[in-house]
């Protein structure tokens, strides 16, 4: 129910499209790549607060989504399907079909056992990854050729950016609908008192699996601009936990609960892991201690702190 | 098929089943005791096997780099606990996973910034590098004594927990901390001594495995997530569910390597394999959402 | 002769090994106010939870409006038309205290999967949360977020939310906990207004409110029970009096 003033979030919206419209304009490749990682890690990350923020729940799995994503497109990709109209729902429906079944079963836990639950089934399409014949085992494989959209090839980085920017604001705004619905109540209603809820004849359990399978497709969208953006599929890269964490990370640093939080997150912590990784090979490690800081330093996220100063 | 393969895999399952033990049970008792999720338990099995492997190169005596690795280790976590932990007790577990998942990167960077990317090797111990004839089958030694050695410290534990002051502490501590508080004992001790033992658990298990796989960075996290499946089967806060699960994952995991690929061809087979440990946790939870042993909390 | 809105019949309930609940037999007549005290830990609330649903009867039957609601879900049993507030008041934190009743609202549908229309958009919603509102005198703390409320008002918005579920059998638990000299007597002119519409069942110690509020009386001690009747046959019973009033005049 976090909102800031409207002439925040106007000026936000300006801000936003005035940078999408400059880097879609003059952006050279590595600033639009750059971009387009941030658009789609910010996908990512809004499908992890839809579930941390809105649900209240901690999953530490989506990177099976994501990876799910992003290996559906690549497998296709390599049976010679490229047509992302066809090959893109495939790929996000199967990411939803995951967490469905993933949610249906760690949803009849909570707290801790939810957290390692989610873990450990996404450990499983990791190692299931590993050893499915034709995909490359642990070192992955390329891809032939990113999608296209209808017949139209997205090889251009410029309309490749503004094709992810275009799909995040989309769902962005979407979810954001959505969190003000009826849906959107009661799951945060769930969220704040699952007992209140019950008893005023919310299904808590329903709703959260709900929740939980679009988070799954949404992650699964990212991963299929992930796969198409790199071109490149492996395990380590799309199906790590540590990318769960990382995305868990990226909603703490904008603020749980505000979706656009999610995507300033995402642009923060990829900004900071590129800065760091020009001076030294164990950039892992201060982002590490960039995390730790910001838990135990940091009660609220950025945004709040933010929202602080403005309203103040 | 012979009855001395089987014979041997079975004993393989039982050290890897007791290996995890010791693992399984930090991770209950860390939660039992102080509600907490730590994901770089596997971080002290890591550390553990790096400190040992350094004090023995240095050193030749096995001795000294088992007190020493483990004594560090505990300092170390003794350290940990009071600066990064205790603070996190009564925030959510969200926290915790970041903070300690924030350990997990510093660590496994740490550790190659000072000894190298290239893997460890540790010697076996000279004595125990032969073989032991159980019936027809030439079972290396080392193996042996490490699952031995696991039972005396598995029953060491149970005997701590449910005979001793501070076991019983620590289990009143598990269901009502602050009752424990109000009745004088000093909770924030107890919390930084369970840590404590619980890293030291870990240690020794990495100490115990180092010499049968390569020391490199990140080998904590796959025996954490290991751990997490034993506990999500046995039931967190259960010392025998994570016993009965530690045991059951191994023998999934090791027959299931040995036996999936025969029975299913060689592609599909070493698939199953890979996933056997988190199918049949699926199947538990089907059936027990919180583990054999475990109570929703 | 009416037929009871909700009948238990030797509801037990069995916690660890204690009986909380002993062959527990009451009725609640549809619109009466029936009231049920007892010395704590008589198992006033465990029974109210076993008629909410929040707790599952080890043996018994709990019958409401002729549908058998045992083991039903809490869910279900609230779409029924049982609803329930809590001994600490459950508010909805992070909203505000209008979009409570909202949730009761929202609630009274097994499908709450509307992704589009803004709530505060949907008219019948958005009215009947203020009604709730309304109904129990906090409407001008509307826009008010519910962790900020008083304890009284957070009250107040959680038997708002309840309502708005449009109950016909309201379980309120210890309403009166709690609440100060001036909001015990908001508290009591409320429910006196609430009386004749949905039938109420209220655990309370207060027992000025209880014999001026209650249509009848259960008394409980120990998981039984042991007195039921008019306020004014409860007074005088000398069993009633010596375990549960009794002991309050020795306190």
């Amino acid at each position: 129910m976090t909102t800031l003033p409207l002439s925040v979030r106007i000026g936000i919206v300006c801000v936003a499209t005035a940078a999408i419209a400059a880097l879609a304009a003059f952006g050279d490749q590595t600033m639009l790549r750059f971009a387009s990682r941030i658009a789609i890690m910010g996908l990512a990350a809004v499908a992890v607060d839809v579930v941390l923020g809105y649900a209240g729940l901690v999953s530490l799995g989506h990177a099976a989504f994501f990876g799910l994503g992003a290996y559906v497109t690549g497998a296709l990709a390599l049976m010679g399907h490229t047509e992302g109209l066809i090959v893109w729902p495939i790929a996000v429906g199967t990411a939803a079909l995951a967490a469905l079944i993933i949610g249906a079963l760690a949803l009849r836990t909570s707290g801790v056992y939810f957290i390692m639950i989610t873990l450990a089934f996404a450990q499983m399409f990791y190692y299931g990854a590993n050893a499915v014949p034709g995909l490359g085992g642990a070192d992955g494989f390329r891809l032939p050729s990113r999608s296209t959209l209808g017949g139209l090839p997205l090889d251009n980085p410029r309309a490749f950016f503004v094709l992810s920017a275009f799909i995040l604001v989309a769902v962005l705004l979407f979810a954001r609908r959505a969190s003000f619905a009826a849906f959107g109540y009661a799951l945060q209603a769930a969220r704040d008192d699952d007992v209140r809820s019950a008893a005023s004849g919310i299904e808590n359990y329903r709703l959260r699996l709900a929740a939980f399978a679009i988070s799954g497709a949404i992650a699964g969208l990212a991963g299929v601009l992930s796969a198409n953006l790199t071109l490149y599929i492996a395990p380590s890269s799309v199906l790590s936990w540590h990318l769960s964490a990382e995305l868990l990370v990226m909603v703490i640093l904008g603020m749980a609960g505000t979706l656009y939080g999610a995507v300033v997150g995402a642009a923060i912590f990829l900004a900071l892991v590129e800065v760091i990784s020009h001076y030294t090979d164990f950039w892992a490690m201060y982002v590490g201690i960039a995390v730790i800081a910001r838990v135990l330093l940091i009660r609220d996220g950025l945004l709040v702190t933010l929202r602080r100063l403005v309203t103040a | 098929m012979s009855i001395a393969f089987l014979a041997e895999q079975s004993f393989n399952a039982l050290q890897l089943g007791l290996m995890l033990f010791l693992m399984a049970v930090g991770v209950t008792l860390a939660f039992g005791t102080m509600r907490l999720i730590n994901l770089a338990h596997g971080s002290f099995f890591m550390l553990a096997a790096y400190f040992y492997a350094w004090i023995i190169a240095q050193t030749e005596s096995g001795i000294v780099a088992w007190v020493g690795a483990l004594g560090a280790l505990a300092i170390l976590a003794i350290a940990i606990e009071r600066l990064i932990i205790r603070p996190l007790y009564l925030r959510d577990h969200l926290e915790q996973v970041l903070a300690t998942f924030g350990l997990i990167l510093v660590f496994n960077d740490l550790v190659m910034m000072i000894w190298g990317r290239d893997p460890v090797y540790v010697p076996l111990p000279d004595i125990l590098s032969g073989h032991v004839m159980l019936g027809d089958i030439a079972y290396p030694t080392y193996r042996l004594v490490i699952t031995a050695v696991a039972v005396v410290i598995g029953i060491a534990i149970w005997y701590l927990i449910a005979c001793t002051r501070t076991g019983g502490l620590i289990r009143a501590s598990a269901d009502n901390r602050a009752v424990v508080q109000a009745l004088g004992a000093n909770v924030d001790r107890l919390g930084a001594v369970v840590f404590a033992l619980v890293a030291v658990l870990a240690g020794i298990a990495g100490i115990m495995t180092a010499p049968l796989i390569a020391v490199t960075s990140g080998m904590g996290d796959s025996v954490l997530i290991q751990s997490l499946v034993v506990v999500i089967i046995g039931g967190l806060g259960s010392i025998a569910g994570a016993l009965v699960g530690a045991i059951l994952v191994a023998f999934v995991e090791v027959f299931g390597r040995t036996y999936l690929p025969m029975a299913l061809g060689n592609t599909t087979g070493f698939a199953l394999a890979n996933m056997a440990i988190y199918l049949l946790m699926a199947v538990t939870l089907v059936w027990r959402p919180f583990g054999i042993f475990g109570k929703p909390r | 002769m009416t037929t009871p809105l909700l009948r238990t019949r030797g509801v037990c309930k069995r916690l660890g090994g204690l009986l909380v609940s002993d062959g527990i037999s009451i009725e609640v007549m549809p619109g009466e106010l029936h009231a049920i005290i007892g010395p704590n830990g008589a198992g006033k609330t465990t029974l109210l939870n076993q008629i909410g649903g929040q707790l599952i009867p080890t043996a018994g039957t709990i019958v409401f409006d002729g549908v058998d609601v045992t083991s039903m879900s809490v869910q279900d049993r609230a779409r029924l038309g049982i609803g329930r507030t809590f001994q600490v008041p459950r508010v909805f934190q992070s909203f505000s205290a209008a979009d409570n009743p909202a949730v009761g609202v929202l609630g009274r549908k097994p499908h709450t999967f509307g992704l589009w229309t803004p709530v505060r958009r949907l008219t019948d919603c958005a009215s009947q949360a203020r009604a709730a509102l309304s109904a129990v005198g906090v409407e001008d703390k509307g826009d008010a977020r519910a962790e900020l409320l008083s304890h009284g008002d957070r009250r107040l918005v959680e038997i708002a939310t309840a309502l708005a579920g449009k109950p016909r059998l309201l379980l309120l638990d210890e309403p009166m906990a709690g609440l100060g000299r001036d909001e015990s007597l908001r508290m009591s002119a409320l429910l006196k207004t609430m009386k004749g519409g949905a039938a109420i069942v209220m655990v309370e110690h207060d027992m000025d409110a209880v014999f001026s509020l209650a249509d009848t009386v259960t008394v409980l001690a120990h998981g039984k029970v042991i007195a039921s009747g008019r306020p004014e046959d409860i007074r005088t019973n000398p069993q009633v009096r010596s375990s549960y009033l009794g002991a309050d005049d020795d306190a």
